[in-house]
């Protein structure tokens, strides 16, 4: 597990990135992994310019059509292209989750850091109030605000940065822990530095490499929870392609149509292992051992 | 010993209340009280004013906080936004119905999980080991209601083995839910599995790893002594606590397989509740989901202490 690139340790963060990413594909799981990650990221780019058929386009003459030449996928219950609404259905979903997850891993990982440092009482008492939060389900707690005010972009990429920066924080107040007591630490302190500086230049690039597996997680996470309020109609709002909504839309004809949800399942689950086996071979990478968590 | 009880016990209640309060200030923060949603359209005016003083929406909200929460210690939450169901019978039953879902998953998924957990922990990177740990990637990664899917298309509808959906009402005699409760169960009981799996399987790995195994082993220890005798009981103590981390994790998942099977549990009520925007239901049923979550922890803590004489002491507080 303690198998870090050697030259993590030199200075220099492109150096180390490259390092990381070479140590990466090298992994099996890894190069699968990423390119999964790569495949779907590049797909979701281009699909505007790749797909064969309008995927709004609606025809009551080719309603739940088998696949065929034309229509490689099959047809939906409305005669959209399924094929062209799988190649489309990721996008809403990777953009969404692609711009929460850092939100979430920055606002949590600075509390967690900041209070992983201050410690004492005001630690206890924040402890308490994200235990609190943590009892909730996550998909009460979302589908609550989802209700109230709408499913538009902008409220998605909010709720969902704040409640999956909750569990972040305890990460990083854990690895700050770690950290804090360290004689670097120590000595910036009896140097009289500020707290902001500490955090920024002794605990922020000793707790990172946690912080960037703990975002690949959250990512995968945060991703089955969208599809899941998609599946659940509190997602993405139709026409809009998107996986979730399309296996919702297809499980109520697949005793006679049943290829209409096959290519949003593999469609969705091939990213979702994606992301976890790249998390998994960079927590392996980074020297980080994640075996004991449990998503929370 | 006992100091440490009840001090797990004291913040146990600590962590209740403050749920309660976030489930409070969240509802009070929406836009909209009880009578708008109850009157709809006619809320406005004098009706208005009328419907909170009549349910008193018009006490200050620390006052109606007492009242609320005195009441749901005493199993009385009030009636939903209709007001044709009393919100304690209403969610009894749904939550009698999960709470056999749940269980009943338990009983198959924790053995499971602990058997093949063991294997793939004692055959590392072995063949056995990689197909159990592939597959446990698989069902636990895979969004539940993309499993269930997958689950009906082939055991109900190409196989038709079982029932794919639950047409039983909310309230019928636990043993009118077999055979439609098998399907729902199987997804809870792989997605659990895999889950627990993982952690026993790097639990044993650490074991074996460990001085007093090698020590053993030199001494000339037979490996089936080994392994029931000092691998086991030691690997199998952190497994109490995931056990419970994963169960607090399935109540939010219940929400999802409840609604694709039709399950009438508690998931279901909840993303019904919401939808109507019947929030003393939702209240209702967000406080005892998290009572039920900080009560499976607490005893999780409780059961590792009584069984792992190392954590008795006040000071070496587990992460």
């Amino acid at each position: 597990m303690t198998d870090a690139a050697p030259s993590a340790r030199h200075p220099g963060a492109a150096l180390r990135m490259l390092a990381i990413l070479r140590d990466l594909v090298r992994r099996p799981s890894g190069a699968v992994g990423l390119t999964l990650v790569l495949g779907h990221a590049l797909l979701a780019l281009l699909s505007p310019w790749l797909v064969p058929h309008d995927v709004t386009a609606v025809s009551a003459l080719s309603m739940l059509g088998q696949p065929d030449a034309l229509h490689w996928l099959g047809t939906d219950h409305l005669g959209r292209d399924i094929f062209s609404r799988v190649l489309m259905g990721g996008r809403e979903a990777i953009w969404i989750t692609g711009i929460a997850t850092p939100l979430a891993v920055m606002w949590g990982g600075l509390v967690g850091i900041w209070f992983g440092l201050v410690g004492g009482r005001t630690d206890d008492v924040l402890m308490r109030i994200v235990d609190a939060f943590l009892a909730l389900p996550w998909i009460l707690k979302m589908l609550v605000l989802i209700v109230t005010f709408g499913t538009g972009d902008l409220v998605l990429i909010p709720t969902l940065a704040f409640f999956y920066g909750i569990p972040v924080i305890r990460i990083a107040r854990a690895a700050t822990h770690d950290v804090v007591a360290r004689d670097y630490v120590q000595a910036a302190r009896a140097r009289g530095h500020r707290r902001l500086d500490i955090i920024v230049r002794e605990l922020l690039p000793n707790v990172r490499d946690a912080l960037l597996v703990e975002g690949a997680m959250r990512w995968s996470w945060m991703l089955l929870a969208f599809s899941s309020l998609s599946f659940l109609g509190f997602g993405v709002s139709p026409p809009t392609p998107d996986w979730g909504l399309m296996i919702a839309d297809a499980r109520g004809f697949m005793s006679f149509a049943p290829w209409g949800v096959l290519g949003p399942v593999i469609a969705l689950s091939s990213l979702i292992i994606g992301i976890n086996l790249t998390a998994d071979a960079l927590a392996r990478t980074l020297g980080i051992d994640r075996a004991q968590k449990a998503p929370v | 010993m006992l100091r440490m009880l009840f001090r797990r016990l004291a913040l146990g209640g600590l962590t209740v209340f403050l749920v309660s309060v976030i489930i409070f200030a969240g509802v009070e923060m929406l836009p909209g009280d009880a009578c708008t949603a109850y009157l709809e359209r006619e809320a406005q005016g004098q009706r208005l004013e009328n419907c909170r003083r009549d349910f008193g929406l018009d006490q200050p909200a620390h006052a109606r906080y007492l009242d609320w929460a005195s009441g749901a210690i005493q199993g009385d939450f009030g009636s939903n936004v209709a007001g044709t169901r009393d919100i304690a019978t209403l969610v009894g039953d749904r939550l009698k119905n999960s709470l056999m879902l749940g269980g009943l998953s338990m009983l198959v998924g924790v053995p499971l999980a602990l058997v093949l957990g063991v294997i793939a922990g004692l055959t590392r990177d072995r063949l056995p080991d990689l197909t159990i740990s592939t597959l446990a990637i698989f069902a636990m990664t895979i969004p539940e209601f993309v499993t269930a899917t997958v689950l009906i298309l082939v055991f109900s509808i190409w196989l038709n083995w079982v029932p794919g959906i639950v047409l039983t009402g909310a309230s019928a005699p636990a043993l009118d839910y077999f055979p439609e409760i098998l399907l729902p169960m199987a997804v809870f009981t792989l997605v659990m599995c895999a889950h627990i799996l993982r952690t026993v399987r790097s639990s044993v790995i650490e074991v074996l790893g460990s001085d007093y195994v090698q020590m053993a082993t030199l001494k000339g220890v037979p490996r089936g002594q080994i392994v029931r005798r000092h691998v086991l009981p030691n690997a199998l103590l952190p497994v109490i606590n995931v056990v419970a981390l994963t169960v607090a994790w399935l109540l939010g998942g219940v929400v999802v397989i409840e609604t694709v099977f039709n399950f009438p549990g508690l998931g279901r009520l909840m993303v019904e509740s919401i939808a109507m925007r019947d929030l003393p239901t939702v209240q209702a049923i967000a406080l005892i989901v998290a009572t039920i979550y900080v009560g499976v922890n607490l005893t999780a803590d409780m059961l590792t202490m009584l069984a792992n004489p190392r954590l008795r002491t006040l000071h070496t507080r587990r992460p």
